[in-house]
């Protein structure tokens, strides 16, 4: 079926998101590069407003006007999607890319049973027949470990709990066969028991159909147990990119190490970092040079001039002039 | 489902027999039916036996409940002013209102829907918000005002519909419907269009409103990061979501047509229940107007208990409710 090497599930290149204003334009991303591979997880973290979501709206083509990429490159499966038309993303979403979003509550259409909206979206993206369609749904509905699934399908969302509905967002967020994933937050609105669940059947699917998974997360502990690699995001900007392992036990970003220095606990949650004074700079005020100086205990001189930019560096990547070329 | 079924119905005819209640006082307490009766002549026997044969020395309650059985079978007695059934009176005009008020009912949901969605989907555009603009002068025309307006120009000066009456009808049993011949349909344009022409800019700010509100719903970004197009977006996901209030608005707002209707029927000669209700105002013609608010009451519960049937059909969270 496939080729030798198939190209990565994801790779952004150099992305700028802007949104132009009254005040002047905000640049809400600039210049963000990710790769994921085929079956890899990449969780992403970063304080809130970072750009996390807004990165994954960039790939899915779902930028709220007037937000715009104004530079770079998005290519899913090896197709580039970011200069494509409305249309032509249309028939992109849910076949190359899937979506999950935090609040499983909302994401569902309340007046439409469960298996309408699983055949809807399946015969959207094959040539199915109603009864196929339906058939095929159920089975979604068993991957995705909901009991009863035969019965369950012709429920409403309000009569399944947080939990089965996550599954339900799962089901159709992998019916269409999507190598990608974009799952933002998928288990924050969740009780801490299911949790786990939700993330372990997420992750065993997606190694199942070799998809690749953006993971945005607030809680390091997931991003532990489930990633394979790991970005960092600051002010809308990359800062650092490796493997988990590396990147939890020798973080080499300062602001990466303020962020893992604030876990009391793998497993908690990271949305306010005490560890590092201050607050991340508003879109409209980055200061000059390196967006994190004004709370970097490491800051030199240089570092109020020149922009670090994402290096090679061992296995991963880090934006710090530590690392290009000294601070003073 | 038929517990509920149940509940709403039990619920609409308690609200009848109140509304009834009413009526009985005004039709029992308001002026003496026996003095409207009887001619000058008539002698106090004469009075006394006329009131002893119309049942006024029975004790209230059986009155009430007579009053009340006779309603429900549709029967109101005779009109003092010209001594027929007022029952009858009322099943020759009600047609007349009824198709009047259906009509400008369709009308106001085939226009006011798709100018809603549309001026929603097409916020900022030009056309959009010039059909917004425009709604707001449709909503403070008063409704005379339009008529005279489509009379002058479609009737007068162009002379391509009727300007007044309800031109042809055919009997079908005792109803009388103007449209099923050609001159009753083209009668029933203008009349209808002026009616509704409110009620239409209402549903599209309505719809307008609601579907701005719904697109921002979560549901709709994830429908359409599963793959879902524009045009099923806007017409099967939003749309059903902004139906009940609009199912609402419609129904309630068709007791405010036949109030409405009176206007209309005035100016544009309809010969409908709102010109037999107005002369029977001014004759204090009282088993017509008892009998008026018992049908106008009767259609506003039966609406309203469509209404909550309908709530339970479109939206399954509150069947079991
Ligand atoms: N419509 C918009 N216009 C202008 N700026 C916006 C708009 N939407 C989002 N932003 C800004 O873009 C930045 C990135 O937001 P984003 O939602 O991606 O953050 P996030 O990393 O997902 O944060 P969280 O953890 O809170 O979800 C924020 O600073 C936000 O204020
Ligand atoms: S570039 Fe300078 S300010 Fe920025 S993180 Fe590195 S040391 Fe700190
Ligand atoms: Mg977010």
């Amino acid at each position: 079926m496939s080729t030798a090497s198939p190209s990565p599930a994801l790779e952004v290149k150099g992305l700028s998101v802007e949104f132009p204003t009254r005040r002047g334009i905000l640049t809400a991303l600039s210049d963000v590069s990710l790769t994921i591979e085929r079956g890899e997880i990449l969780g992403v973290v970063g304080e809130s407003g970072a750009g996390k979501s807004m990165t994954g709206m960039a790939v899915l083509g779902l930028l709220e006007p007037p937000g715009r990429v104004s530079s770079g490159e998005i290519r899913i499966a090896g197709k580039r999607t970011d200069n494509l038309s409305d249309d032509e993303m249309e028939s992109v979403r849910g076949r190359m890319v899937g979506a999950i979003f935090q609040d499983p509550l909302t994401s569902l259409n309340p007046l439409f049973s469960v298996g309408q909206q699983l055949v809807e979206t399946i015969r959207l993206h094959s040539d199915r027949n109603r009864t196929e369609a339906r058939v095929h749904a159920v089975n979604l509905l068993k991957q995705v470990g909901i009991p009863g699934a035969e019965e369950r399908i012709d429920h409403h969302p309000h009569q399944f709990s947080g939990g089965m509905r996550q599954r339900v967002v799962i089901a159709l967020a992998l019916a269409g066969n999507p190598q990608l994933i974009i799952a933002d937050e998928p288990t924050t609105a969740l009780d801490v028991s299911i949790q786990a669940q939700i993330t372990t059947l997420l992750r065993r699917l997606c190694r199942e159909q070799g998809a690749g998974v953006m993971l945005v997360t607030h809680d390091m502990g997931v991003i532990a147990e489930t990633a394979d690699r790991v970005a960092v995001m600051y002010a809308g900007r990359v800062i650092e990119v490796g493997a988990v392992e590396d990147v939890l036990a020798r973080p080499k970003h300062p602001y990466t190490r303020g962020l893992m220095g604030s876990i009391p606990a793998l497993g908690a949650r990271v949305e306010r970092l005490t560890q590092i004074d201050g607050a991340m700079p508003r879109l409209n005020a980055v200061p000059p040079g390196c967006a994190f100086n004004p709370r970097c205990p490491e800051a030199g001189s240089r570092c109020l001039q020149v922009r670090p930019t994402l290096m090679p560096e061992g296995q991963g990547a880090v934006a710090c002039l530590l690392h290009d070329g000294g601070v003073a | 489902m038929l517990a509920f079924l149940v509940k709403r119905i039990g619920n609409a005819v308690l609200v009848m027999l109140t509304v009834a209640f009413f009526a009985f006082l005004i039709f029992r307490f308001l002026g003496d039916p026996v003095e409207m009766m009887v001619n000058e002549s008539a002698t106090q026997s004469d009075r006394d036996e006329l009131r002893g044969r119309l049942g006024l020395n029975d004790g209230f309650l059986v009155q009430y409940v007579r009053f009340v059985t006779n309603a429900a079978q549709g029967e109101f007695g005779l009109s003092w002013r010209n001594q027929q059934s007022v029952i009858g009176l009322i099943a020759e005009r009600f047609p007349a209102t009824f198709e009047l008020v259906i009509i400008a009912t369709f009308l106001s949901l085939v226009i006011g829907i798709p100018l809603g969605v549309f001026t929603a989907i097409g916020r900022g555009r030009w056309w959009a918000e010039g059909l917004q603009f425009s709604s707001i002068v449709g909503v403070s025309l008063p409704s005379f005002f339009v008529g005279i307006i489509l009379i002058l120009t479609f009737s007068v000066t162009l002379g391509w519909l009727p300007g007044y009456g309800r031109g042809d009808v055919m009997r079908i049993g005792w109803w009388s419907t103007g449209l099923l011949t050609a001159s009753g349909r083209a009668a029933v344009v203008l009349p209808a269009l002026s009616l509704s022409l409110f009620q239409i800019t209402l549903v599209m700010r309505l719809v307008r409103a609601e579907m701005l509100e719904t697109l921002r719903a979560d549901f709709i970004k994830f429908a359409r990061a599963r793959g879902v197009k524009r045009r099923p977006l806007w017409f099967r996901h939003a749309l059903k979501n902004c139906l009940m209030p609009v199912v609402t608005l419609t129904a309630m707002q068709v007791g405010n047509l036949i109030a409405f209707a009176l206007v209309t029927e005035t100016v544009f000669q309809w010969p409908g229940m709102g010109m037999l209700f107005m002369q029977a105002v001014t004759f204090v013609d009282i088993p017509v107007m008892a009998a008026y608010l018992c049908i106008v009451s009767f259609i506003f519960v039966t609406l309203n208990t469509l209404v909550d049937i309908a709530y339970a059909v479109i939206d399954p969270r509150l069947r079991n409710a």
